[in-house]
């Protein structure tokens, strides 16, 4: 007879509310212990079991008992090490005896909430539902009316600007003997660069691993200087290692400046002795992923390496705040703050403002369009990544980047100045995987680029991360691949070299994949940015809004 | 793909001799449509170029209200030119075709070239406004030394409807296009040449960047540019934005439409120049394929195409006669006895350009020049 007390399991929670159920054989496990030790969160653990077989030999029943010790691998059910269904465990594996396996009745949200903390984690909006992006379908083929292009033969310039284009009226040109010749006479003429238009979009060294910042730092030097693709990768806030700011590699990288002003002591020291200027200086003011929160490095990811690269003391946790606590209206924020970058560097980089996508965009697109010194207006939506925010930050807040990309491009038509200040695009841009159909979508609906993020860690450096809120443990520093951790002992699993293959093969086959799109439409010299005539979806309401055809 | 047919002359010509070269290229265009643009005119307007010509279409309604509007704002008819009409089957007959020369109001008799060409454009857009929605009024063209003609049709049949055989109608400019009716449902103003203060193109291809040109010309802040029934309207637009609003020379209007690779910048030695123009004017590039010919307010006539342009069009005469066609045989039927040794075939960095009077035809090449 079992005891009383291990009869109440009324305050224990069952496997069914946990959104991931770990299915182990029996029949399989060798008993090997690989799972339960590198479980990132112990959701699993070797535990010894008695099994009672009653057997009966003969006619008669003569039951007998016997006992029998075993051992099991169990998932545990304390909500604080919930299995997030990473799939580590089978990974390691040997006999494939175990794999987690999503549990839709889950009500995990309604627990993890232990000791009034509320639930945070990494990754995306989980929302597996199709996104917008996903929805647009090219739509304008020319067939017959003129010869379509092949994609495989024509020559095809992908490429975008970034940086204020000064509008004709107000180039510093005269013409002189039939021939136009540049007369500045005082004219500023902002900076401007070409770049691929899908850039790498700000993950910081910290919150990504040594292994993976430098196998994406690889990448795109690579793409660069062997492919002769300007891709572009932004820092994201927290520094540059001191031999990067210092080489010519630096042209290769946008620097972010956020709230916290991590790394900016190091940036500025550095500027003597800087040989090229970087690409772009971003100045982050929202994150599509948690629109109006800050940032937060954990104690355990400042190691010393981060310590020194963003210039504090080791071990602390690095709260960045919500907003930039010095400025207090957009006058200071926007216009000073892109005024001193600017004049850091002379006036020959490009600087631009990130926002997380929102109602209130247009206020801030307009503010920029009447600044000379505005270079580009990042536009982050809320299928947009982090590595730490609240769930309901993630899941709750935030704008759908296609309308809000659609309308800021529209407001700057009415302006005259949709050349002039190229938006750029992020959230949730590959998010199903289809990285340059989205990127060409956003394109033609006004965006002079876009940014990836999310999408580079799952392809190049295979992130479990998805949107059943599988994995997400980003904040945690106990990233399974070695993606998102300072702990040595992980992110030694990740090879740099690997990482920054990957990166160039999605490049390149990103590129293919635009001339594949781009090439039917009979566009191959200029990025077709609010080509909207070549695009429909199948929602009346949606082509509506977006100011598009409905097909069906 | 529509056929196009354009001749300069020293000497006033009729505009048949353009059709009977359209003609020869009938198996390009369906007959869906004819539009004749008329520069530096004879005959009847000889004695009249300093007057501007207003030409379209009206019903009988629409033509009262033309009258009424137009003397209202104080313009005088000076001369007026009517077709005579020959009844063709397939032709729908519209009440009144016509071109009248006027005398402009009193007021503006002292006011800059300019200020007349405003003046002119604006009266243009509002007559349009006016009679859209019934299609009373249709007007082409309100310019001095200049004159349209469009109707819906095959353009052989067209010119006996209009009587152009015996017409007294010249001029040293004459361009024609062959319709071939693709994109957009047969409407008058969908049909080239287009027309807008003294610039006139047409333009053969489809002109797959439609949508962010129109959208980029129409936040330009300019009353004129406003229509764009054929996406082929923008390259009249373009050709008039850098030329008579920025003042660029012709030859950056190849520049703009189609500018060449950063690489091929970078060895020039105006790169400063081509770099801002690229960049600034990122939306005004034509991403073909397209063919576009074209004349300037000075008479100087063009030929330019895009690098996706796979067949190119053709220029080919004498001193005094150049034919500028979208095919050889068209070229051939206007201009047959001439040095085929000398004709050309601009490529993609070329920009055929005929001085006015059809003196001299020179290739700027864009890359070297």
């Amino acid at each position: 007879m079992e005891p009383a007390s291990r009869l109440d399991h009324n305050h224990q929670l069952s496997l069914k509310e946990f959104p991931y159920i770990i299915r182990w054989r029996d029949d399989r496990c060798k008993r090997c212990g690989r799972c339960t030790a590198v479980c990132p969160v112990k959701a699993i653990e070797p535990s010894i079991k008695v099994l009672r077989t009653v057997t009966s030999e003969g006619p008669v029943p003569e039951p007998t008992s016997t006992r029998k010790i075993t051992y099991v691998v169990e998932q545990v059910t304390d909500i604080n090490r919930y299995c997030t269904g990473c799939g580590t465990c089978t990974l390691v594996c040997p006999n494939e005896a175990i794999e987690p396996e999503l549990n839709p009745q889950n009500k995990f949200l309604h627990f993890k909430n232990k000791g009034g903390d509320a639930y945070k984690r990494g990754g995306r909006r989980n929302d597996p539902s199709i996104s917008t992006l996903d929805r647009l379908k090219f739509t304008r083929i020319s067939m017959l009316t003129d010869p379509a292009l092949d994609a495989g033969r024509h020559e095809f310039r992908i490429r975008t600007l970034l940086g204020r284009n000064l509008p004709p009226e107000q180039l510093p040109l005269k013409e002189v003997g039939g021939k136009l010749v540049v007369d500045r006479d005082g004219i500023f003429v902002p900076p401007v660069r070409e770049i691929y238009p899908i850039m790498i979009g700000s993950m910081s060294v910290g919150a990504l691993s040594p292994p993976m910042w430098e196998g994406l730092a690889m990448g795109v030097t690579y793409l660069n200087e062997v492919e002769g693709m300007p891709v572009v990768m932004c820092s994201g806030e927290g520094g540059m290692p001191p031999r990067l700011l210092k080489s010519k590699f630096l042209k290769y990288f946008v620097l972010q400046i956020a709230s916290g002003y991590f790394g900016w002591d190091e940036i500025i020291h550095a500027l003597p002795d800087m040989v090229e200027d970087p690409c772009a200086i971003e100045i982050k003011y929202g994150q599509g992923a948690k629109p109006g929160d800050g940032g937060l490095l954990m104690a355990y990811k400042v190691l010393k390496l981060i310590a020194e690269i963003r210039g504090v003391p080791m071990m602390v946790d690095l709260a960045s705040p919500p907003t930039h606590q010095t400025k207090y209206s957009i006058e200071e924020a926007v216009a000073k703050m892109i005024q001193s970058m600017s004049m850091a560097w002379g006036f020959r980089v490009p600087v631009y403002p990130k926002i997380s996508g929102t109602k209130t965009a247009q206020a801030v697109l307009n503010n920029l369009a009447r600044n000379p010194y505005a270079a580009a207006l990042s536009i982050d939506g809320e299928d947009g990544g982090t590595g730490a925010a609240y769930n309901v930050s993630m899941d709750k807040m935030g704008h759908p980047i296609a309308s809000n990309i659609r309308d800021c491009y529209l407001d700057l038509v009415k302006q005259g100045k949709q050349n002039e200040l190229p938006l750029i695009a992020a959230g949730g841009v590959g998010k199903k995987g289809n990285l340059a159909a989205n990127a060409a979508a956003l394109i033609m609906l006004g965006a002079s680029a876009v940014s990836i993020g999310k999408y580079i860690m799952q392809t190049a450096a295979q992130c479990f991360g998805d949107e059943y809120n599988r994995c997400n443990l980003c904040n945690t520093g106990r990233c399974p691949r070695g993606i998102t951790t300072q702990d040595p002992k992980l992110y030694r699993r990740l090879d740099p070299d690997k990482v920054a293959e990957r990166v160039v093969d999605v490049f390149k086959t990103a590129d293919t994949e635009l001339r594949k799109i781009f090439a039917p439409m009979g566009r191959s010299t200029e990025l077709p940015i609010g080509m909207s005539d070549g695009l429909s979806i199948g929602d009346k309401e949606m082509s509506e809004r977006l100011h598009i055809d409905y097909a069906c | 793909m529509c056929r196009l047919a354009a001749i300069t002359s020293s000497e006033y010509l009729s505009p048949m001799e353009p059709i009977l070269a359209l003609e020869t290229m009938k198996e390009g265009h369906d007959g869906s449509g004819l539009g004749v643009m008329m520069k530096d005119l004879g005959g009847e307007f000889e004695g009249l170029k300093d007057f501007p010509v207003l030409s379209g279409i009206c019903s009988n309604a629409g033509m009262e209200v033309v009258d009424e509007y137009m003397e209202k704002k104080g313009f005088t008819v000076k001369h007026s030119w009517a077709p005579s009409i020959r009844e063709v089957k397939g032709v729908t007959r519209r009440d009144h075709y016509f071109a009248r020369a006027y005398e402009y109001p009193a007021a503006y008799s002292d006011k800059s070239a300019r200020e007349k060409e405003d003046l002119l454009l604006k009266t243009r857009l509002e007559l349009r406004s006016m009679g859209q929605a019934d299609e009373s009024i249709i007007v082409f063209s309100f310019y001095p030394d200049v004159l349209a003609i469009k109707e819906v049709g095959d353009p052989l049949q067209l010119s006996e409807f209009f009587g152009l055989e015996d017409s007294s109608l010249k001029a040293k400019v004459v361009m024609a296009q062959g319709r071939q009716n693709t994109n957009y449902a047969i409407n008058l103003y969908a049909c080239h040449p287009f027309f807008i203060q003294g610039f006139s193109t047409m333009t053969n291809g489809e002109n797959t960047a439609f949508v962010p040109i129109r959208e980029y010309l129409m936040s330009r802040g300019f009353q004129g540019y406003v229509g764009y029934n054929s996406d082929s309207e923008v390259f009249t637009h373009i050709l008039h934005y850098l030329v008579r609003q920025l003042g660029y020379p012709l030859s950056y209007y190849k520049h703009v439409i189609t500018p060449l690779k950063s690489s091929e910048i970078e060895k020039r030695e105006d790169r400063d120049v081509l770099d801002l123009l690229k960049k600034s004017m990122r939306m005004l590039c034509i991403d073909g394929p397209n063919c576009i010919i074209g004349f300037t307010p000075g008479g100087t006539c063009f030929m330019v195409q895009d690098s996706k342009k796979l067949r190119p069009g053709m220029v080919g005469g004498v001193k005094g006669r150049y034919a500028l066609m979208s095919e050889e045989c068209g070229v051939d039927s206007a201009v047959p006895a001439r040095d085929r040794s000398k004709d050309i075939f601009p490529m993609k960095y070329d920009m055929v350009v005929v001085s006015p009077g059809a003196e001299e035809v020179t290739v700027w090449n864009q890359l070297h020049d």
